[in-house]
């Protein structure tokens, strides 16, 4: 099952490699991974996505993780009604005849192109991680040249989180 | 921000803030990186032990660790000297021991260079330390130790690692903070635990058939042993205990049943695989104590009280998890007793185990018995004494027949199983508590792994007694390939050894060999009486294997040699 787990963290050196090495260590699988300043001076904020087997699992990582001491909160926000977001740039190969066709997908996708080449596209793409792949599903019988994916950052809707999340906090 | 004094140096700060740490000790050995600390060490009131290994160094700090509780120091310096100190260092982390540990590093202009000595001691220490820190600014330096220490000492106790450039040594700072505050948002560890749980886990017993306490670790570091012992009287409920639980509950009450695991009791075994509500305290139910999960307290409802919340339902799930020190929670059990659960029955089974299947061993008039020598050493040994093993069968053996009764009185290498532990463990043990006796138990493959620090013991005059128990062989390899590689040992046999007795002599130890189990007794009252280090060589019977045994993959019940 895929995991969205949020973290802030000491902005210090070193402090991405030492969460992502808890993560090797205990074998866990990173889907995609992004970093950066919070709203608060010093403090980073990180989203990452796992696949686990079990919801213990999530617990298992998010406590191992909590025990970092650079490692402030550590939270799994999967069940939470969230919203997620990653960008993407698509360089596709394209041609005087296909070019408008592959325009026409931009549209219902909110894509843009930002650049255009003799014979290439690049593409940016903003949403949901199944939006991004539903594009570059659209786009590979033109030929991908390049994909570079940002990662997902989430936030929660509103100002309230649902109680499910922190089990922890029952004993 | 105040002028204290006119312009200090890193390494003069860094003796401050040992001082005001209050740290009684360090082991340590200089190199290139650290000489400028140590130009300082050597005008300071430190008391600093010079160790022959870095190995050693660290292991001394560890049974310094162990038996006060307090954070064990050591300085190394970089590269080479750095990572000579990682098994320590991993041991410490594993088995919970607070630790802080200056490592020199290269100059900060020169740092990723591959400069002289120069090692990534932050990225090696990472997974094998509680936190580490590099310093990059002189000032930092009192602020970066009072955190190490209190990372190192509080919660779940563990090694800490600061790494220092060279430079950052020698230069100096005007100003340095006068009063230092520690604020750790990402280190906040859970002491009080959750009442509404407590009250859960009392519950639970009261409606108990089957009860039993298993205690670990956590209760020494938690110095709960008084509060465990009023909460088990209390019920009057069996106790079992793990490898380094030993001490926190007195191994020869009447409610004790002994060690659980690999090599526990039939009695304490047979109770975690039969009983119907296991409460745990400060224990981390690894794969030695709970041989196959599949046969672990399957019949049980399990109450798990531990400081660190990763090591509840990690492999075993807890009904009942409390997340907080052991002492504290054993004080508010012990304030809202329950009624006491109907297990007479229970406790009925559990003596008749006891008393029926004891540890036991074929004396012999021909061989020494290692058990033997030991139940010998157990009696002629104070109460208080504190007993140090290596790892192998000896320990083992150690821990069945000369099993403590006083907390804090136990050292040995649990969760990493570090041979060569023993020696340097044993000399921080001594310079902990001069005035205690000091019994290393040692075997001849671990002896001769760290044999170089005997010359700390006559340095210091330690007067520790060391058992070494010799069969010519890594025992426990043996056993294993006696029992499951169809007796093919391979490179267990040690062929070559050296004359022990010449070795206690080069060092200037007193030596003793003995090899008659008719004249132990004696031989060994006299050698114990003996005022100062002795090395007392027990040839003992090559062929004895440990027993009871869990072999790896089988039941906790499923014992051989019962």
């Amino acid at each position: 099952m895929k995991r969205i787990i949020v973290a802030t963290l000491n902005n210090t050196a070193g402090v991405l490699n030492r969460v992502t090495g808890v993560m090797a260590r205990r074998r866990f699988n990173i889907e995609s991974i992004s970093v950066g300043h919070s709203e608060k001076e010093g403090i980073s904020r990180l989203t990452f996505i796992v696949n686990v087997e079990n919801e213990n699992q999530t617990e298992q990582l998010t406590k191992h993780l909590n025990k970092q001491v650079d490692v402030i909160k550590v939270l799994d926000i999967t069940e939470d009604d969230v919203v997620e977001r990653e960008l993407a740039l698509i360089k596709v190969s394209c041609n005087s005849t296909n070019r408008m066709e592959i325009f026409g997908f931009l549209d219902p996708f909110r894509a843009q192109v930002v650049d255009v080449g003799k014979d290439t596209l690049i593409i940016q793409i903003v949403g949901a991680q199944n939006k991004v792949d539903a594009l570059i599903d659209l786009l590979k019988p033109f030929g991908i040249r390049e994909i570079s994916r940002t990662g997902v950052i989430a936030s929660v809707r509103g100002t309230k989180r649902q109680e499910k999340t922190n089990k922890l906090l029952a004993y | 921000m105040k002028l204290k004094e006119k312009q200090r140096t890193g390494a003069q700060l860094l003796i401050d803030a040992l001082k005001e740490e209050q740290v009684e000790i360090v082991f340590g050995y200089p190199g290139g990186a650290v000489l400028p600390l140590y130009d300082c060490i050597y005008d300071s009131d430190l008391r600093h032990i010079l160790t022959r290994h870095e190995q050693g160094a660290i292991h001394a700090a560890e049974g310094y660790a162990r038996v006060t509780g307090k954070a064990g120091v050591v300085i190394v310096t970089s590269g080479p000297g750095a990572t000579n100190i990682l098994t320590g260092l991993a041991d410490a982390m594993i088995d919970s021991l607070p630790l802080v540990v200056f490592t020199g590093q290269v100059n900060t202009n020169v740092i990723g260079s591959d400069a002289f000595q120069e090692g990534d001691l932050i990225g090696l220490t990472m997974p094998i330390t509680k936190h580490n820190y590099q310093i990059r600014n002189v000032a930092d330096i009192p602020q970066v130790i009072k955190e190490a220490f209190h990372i190192a000492t509080t919660g779940r106790p563990g090694p800490v690692v600061i790494d220092l450039p060279k430079d950052m040594m020698t230069n100096g700072v005007n100003e340095v903070p006068e009063k230092i505050e520690i604020h750790l948002p990402g280190y906040q560890p859970t002491l009080e635990p959750n009442k509404h749980q407590l009250e859960k886990l009392v519950k639970a017993l009261e409606q108990s058939e089957r009860p039993l306490v298993a205690v670990g670790a956590g209760v020494l570091h938690a110095k709960a042993s008084a509060a465990l012992l009023k909460f088990v009287e209390y019920y009057q409920l069996p106790v079992v205990y793990t490898l380094h639980g030993m001490g926190a509950f007195p191994a020869d009450h009447p409610l004790s049943l002994g060690m659980g695991g690999m090599h526990g009791t039939y009695a304490a075994n047979m109770a975690l695989y039969d009983c119907d509500y296991l409460m745990v305290f400060g224990a981390r139910l690894d794969d030695r104590f709970t041989a196959n999960l599949d046969h672990f307290a399957k019949k049980s409802k399990i109450a798990h009280i531990d400081i660190d919340p990763v090591e509840i339902s990690k492999n075993v799930y807890a009904d009942i998890p409390v997340v907080g020190d052991v002492g504290r929670a054993l004080n508010y059990l012990n304030e809202i007793v329950g009624k006491h659960p109907e297990c007479k029955e229970w406790m009925d089974l559990n003596m008749k185990r006891k008393k029926d299947h004891p540890l036991k061993y074929e004396p012999s008039d021909i061989v020494l018995k290692p058990q033997y020598v030991l139940e010998i050493l157990n009696r002629l040994a104070a109460k208080d004494a504190i007993v140090v093993t290596d790892v192998g069968q000896h320990q083992m053996w150690a821990a069945q027949f000369f099993a403590r009764n006083c907390p804090d009185t136990f050292v040995t290498s649990g969760g990493f199983g570090t041979m060569g532990f023993g020696i340097p463990a044993a000399i921080g043990a001594q310079f902990a508590y001069p005035d205690k006796e000091v019994y290393l138990i040692v075997g001849d493959g671990g002896f001769q792994m760290t044999l170089q620090e005997l010359a700390i013991i006559i340095e210091h005059k330690l007067p520790i007694r060391i058992v070494l128990l010799n069969n010519y062989a890594l025992g426990m390899v043996r056993q294993w390939q006696e029992l499951i590689y169809k007796e093919r040992y391979s490179h267990s046999l040690i062929p070559g050894q050296p004359d022990f007795m010449k070795i206690a002599e080069a060092y200037g130890i007193k030596g003793v060999r003995i090899s008659d189990p008719k004249q132990i007794e004696s031989q060994l009252k006299e050698a114990v009486a003996y005022e100062g280090p002795i090395l007392i060589e027990c040839i003992i019977a090559p062929k004895e294997l440990v027993y009871p045994m869990v072999q790896a993959g089988k039941g906790i019940h499923e014992m051989e040699g019962v």
